[in-house]
């Protein structure tokens, strides 16, 4: 974001990172597969860097509105400081608080969940989607609470596996009715309270139910949940856990 | 005394409805003990959510089996109150069946009519609620919260209303005169041949007896309410109109939290400042809530609102995997300490004495509030707009920020975001390494 600065120019949208995307082995790997999709459509975008820093949501979650607080406000400096108007992020989680709950303290931005923004691509037809080797392939997509519940976005990513020519099948629970993975609200970062079993085992449940090949997530989150509750039920073999952007990507051997 | 009768109603009339007036006096006393929060914005699309929400029902029926037969018993409640309106006017001035003095027979048979077969499928529905919660034994009903008067309390509704419909239709199929007129009786004319062996002074009694029965039923229930699960009847109508129309995933910035964090941010201000006249002595604000006072007013509306339905525990991911936590039991345990603390009032001349308990560990314990994933499922699923996650969250705020009890794991993943920028004790400087791997 830096050189655009230094050039005197604004990039068409800044690539929110966030936490995962910068730091986890399997988050980044999404992170990845999401620039190829930029670089692709041509999108000029820009990353904060270094200058970019948690939001603060795992903070307010867990209750210390303090610690979000100044996270927010430091963030909001740095955002405002290099006049940015439009965000994407390929976390719900970012992607949510930025949106949401950033303006009331001076940060008002256009903020776009990933799979809304190649959606958007796509019907302005910036990029194409082809199946590729995913034609055919039963597909189910796991609901991000923070995404769907929390935003109303449903459809975005479902109109993006459609694309795909894949068979886009539903678990149980699905849409406003999903079912968490257990990782929101700072769980992510502890152990389970004393229970008869954990929650991303139970999602995982669902999704093995009906057979798919794929659980398709949108958040990294959710995808080291359903990752680790696919190992859970020792089906690594047959079934993967990807990114949406990591399916269009591969699809089309980026 | 001819006009025993008239008296002695009007008498009951007065003090069932007066003593209904000072319990919701109460009600809204306590829910005023809640903190302000402005509900005022967007007036139009309030007053629609309570429309489609409560008028009309569009949450109940995601549950096809039990919002149909919810529907079933909401019509015929509004519906069959209109006799009520007749029963009053009858009970005050003497007269029996009023509304045949003013309608034709045809028009008041097609109300009544109306209100027989209402009345019937009201009573079907009820039996089958019954059997839900009695034979079928749905989970939702038989979870750990659901023991002793919560439990008794939701069967003594249903018998409650089993018996006001039997009294309707007894009253009805016992009035010799009306069925007479054959007009209207459409499921009493069955029901009357039961009641054809007694001599017509027997039938006379019963019909009697089954009217002053059904409208002192009906005020008990009316009085019943209050300390009742059955109060959503009435309050779901402004829970509705106050819910939250944000999305569902902003969660409130905490305004005192915001004018510390911007002193600090600004290089300006002077660290040694002295108060401001006359704050010396303020308490600062409390973060978070330990009691119901310390929640809004809107959160303590929706826990006098809560009907213990259960679908928000039914759809919570802690819950469903054996965590302890229940939304409904935030919800319930919510309600009971404010009415343990409206008690508390009423004792102590309206003043509120300390009695060493708080929502907090004696209500709710830590565990609860931190098997929470804030997924927003409980909230979702409400049929009445509550927000259970509002509360687990002001809760939360209170043992991070006074109490500084938050698990460790969690403490570690907030150091680390103090430290280094990422719940994760990565270098900031490191951000932008995946660029080149």
């Amino acid at each position: 974001m830096a050189e655009f600065m230094a050039q005197g120019k604004q990039p068409e949208v800044l690539f929110w990172v966030g936490c995962a995307g910068s730091f986890d082995d399997r988050a980044k790997k999404i992170t990845k597969a999401f620039v190829k999709l930029l670089n692709k459509a041509n999108v000029e975008f820009a990353v904060l860097g270094t200058e970019e820093s948690c939001t603060g949501d795992p903070a307010k979650r867990a209750g210390n509105e303090f610690l979000f607080q100044m996270q927010a406000v430091t963030n909001i400096e740095v955002l405002n400081a290099y006049e940015v108007k439009k965000i994407v992020t390929a976390c719900p989680h970012c992607f949510n608080t930025i949106k949401n709950e950033y303006p009331g303290l001076g940060g008002t931005y256009d903020v776009m969940h990933h799979t809304q923004f190649l959606k958007a691509l796509l019907d302005e037809g910036r990029l194409t989607i082809e199946g590729g080797k995913f034609k055919g392939k039963r597909i189910t997509f796991h609901d991000p609470c923070y995404l769907g519940r929390a935003n109303n976005v449903y459809e975005a990513p479902r109109d993006l596996i459609q694309k795909l020519e894949a068979e886009l099948v539903e678990m149980k629970n699905c849409r406003r009715n999903g079912l968490c993975c257990g990782a929101g609200g700072a769980q992510m970062f502890k152990d389970a309270e004393k229970g008869d079993k954990e929650v991303n085992v139970e999602r995982t449940e669902q999704a093995l139910d009906i057979k798919p090949e794929i659980i398709a997530a949108g958040c990294p989150f959710c995808n080291t949940m359903m990752t680790d509750g696919v190992k859970a039920k020792e089906k690594e073999a047959e079934v993967a856990v990807m990114d949406i952007a990591e399916l269009i990507a591969n699809a089309q051997d980026l | 005394m001819p006009y025993l009768s008239n008296i002695i109603f009007a008498i009951i009339l007065i003090l069932a409805v007066g003593y209904f007036a000072k319990n919701v006096k109460k009600l809204i006393r306590n829910i005023k003990l809640g903190k302000d929060t402005d509900r005022t914005d967007n007036k139009s699309q309030r007053w629609k959510n309570m429309a489609m929400i409560a008028l009309g029902q569009s949450k109940m029926v995601r549950r096809p089996v039990s919002g149909f037969l919810h529907v079933i018993v909401y019509v015929g409640f509004v519906i069959i109150n209109l006799e009520v309106l007749e029963i009053i006017l009858d009970g005050l001035f003497g007269t029996h069946r009023i509304g045949l003095a003013v309608l034709p027979v045809s028009v008041y048979g097609f109300f009544i009519g109306t209100f027989e077969i209402l009345a019937c499928l009201v009573f079907v529905s009820v039996i089958i609620f019954w059997m839900r919660r009695n034979v079928i034994k749905l989970a939702r009903f038989w979870k750990s919260e659901m023991t002793s008067w919560p439990k008794n309390d939701g069967n003594f509704i249903l018998y409650f209303e089993m018996v006001l419909m039997s009294l309707f239709l007894i009253m009805n199929a016992t009035d010799l005169q009306f069925q007479v007129l054959n007009s209207g009786n459409t499921i009493s004319q069955f029901i009357a041949p039961w009641f054809s062996g007694f001599p017509e002074s027997t039938s006379h009694v019963i019909e009697r007896g089954a009217w002053w029965l059904h409208i002192i039923g009906i005020l008990v229930f009316l009085n019943y309410l209050y300390f009742s699960k059955h109060l959503h009847i009435l309050l779901a109508f402004p829970n509705t109109f106050y819910g939250n129309l944000k999305p569902k995933g902003q969660m409130t910035n905490v305004d005192a939290v915001t004018n510390e964090v911007m002193m600090m941010m600004d290089p300006n201000a002077d660290p040694f400042a002295a108060p401001a006249e006359g704050t010396e002595d303020d308490v600062p604000e409390k973060f978070g809530a330990s009691d119901v006072q310390d929640l809004n007013w809107v959160q303590l509306l929706n826990a006098y609102t809560c009907t213990e339905c259960g679908r928000c525990t039914s759809e919570c991911p802690a819950n469903q995997t054996g965590k302890k936590l229940s939304p409904r039991k935030i919800m319930m345990d919510t309600r009971d300490r404010l009415e343990e603390v409206g008690k508390n009032i009423d004792a102590n001349n309206g003043e509120f004495k300390e009695d060493g308990k708080q929502l907090l560990d004696d209500y709710i314990t830590k565990e609860e509030l931190w098997a929470c994933t804030s997924c927003n499922a409980c909230v979702e699923s409400c049929p009445v707009s509550i927000d259970p996650l509002s509360i687990i969250l002001e809760m939360r705020r209170y043992l991070v920020m006074e109490q500084s009890a938050a698990p460790t794991e969690l403490n570690n993943m907030m150091t680390n975001i103090e430290n280094n920028g990422a719940p994760w004790p990565y270098n900031q400087m490191d951000r932008l390494n995946w660029k080149n791997e």
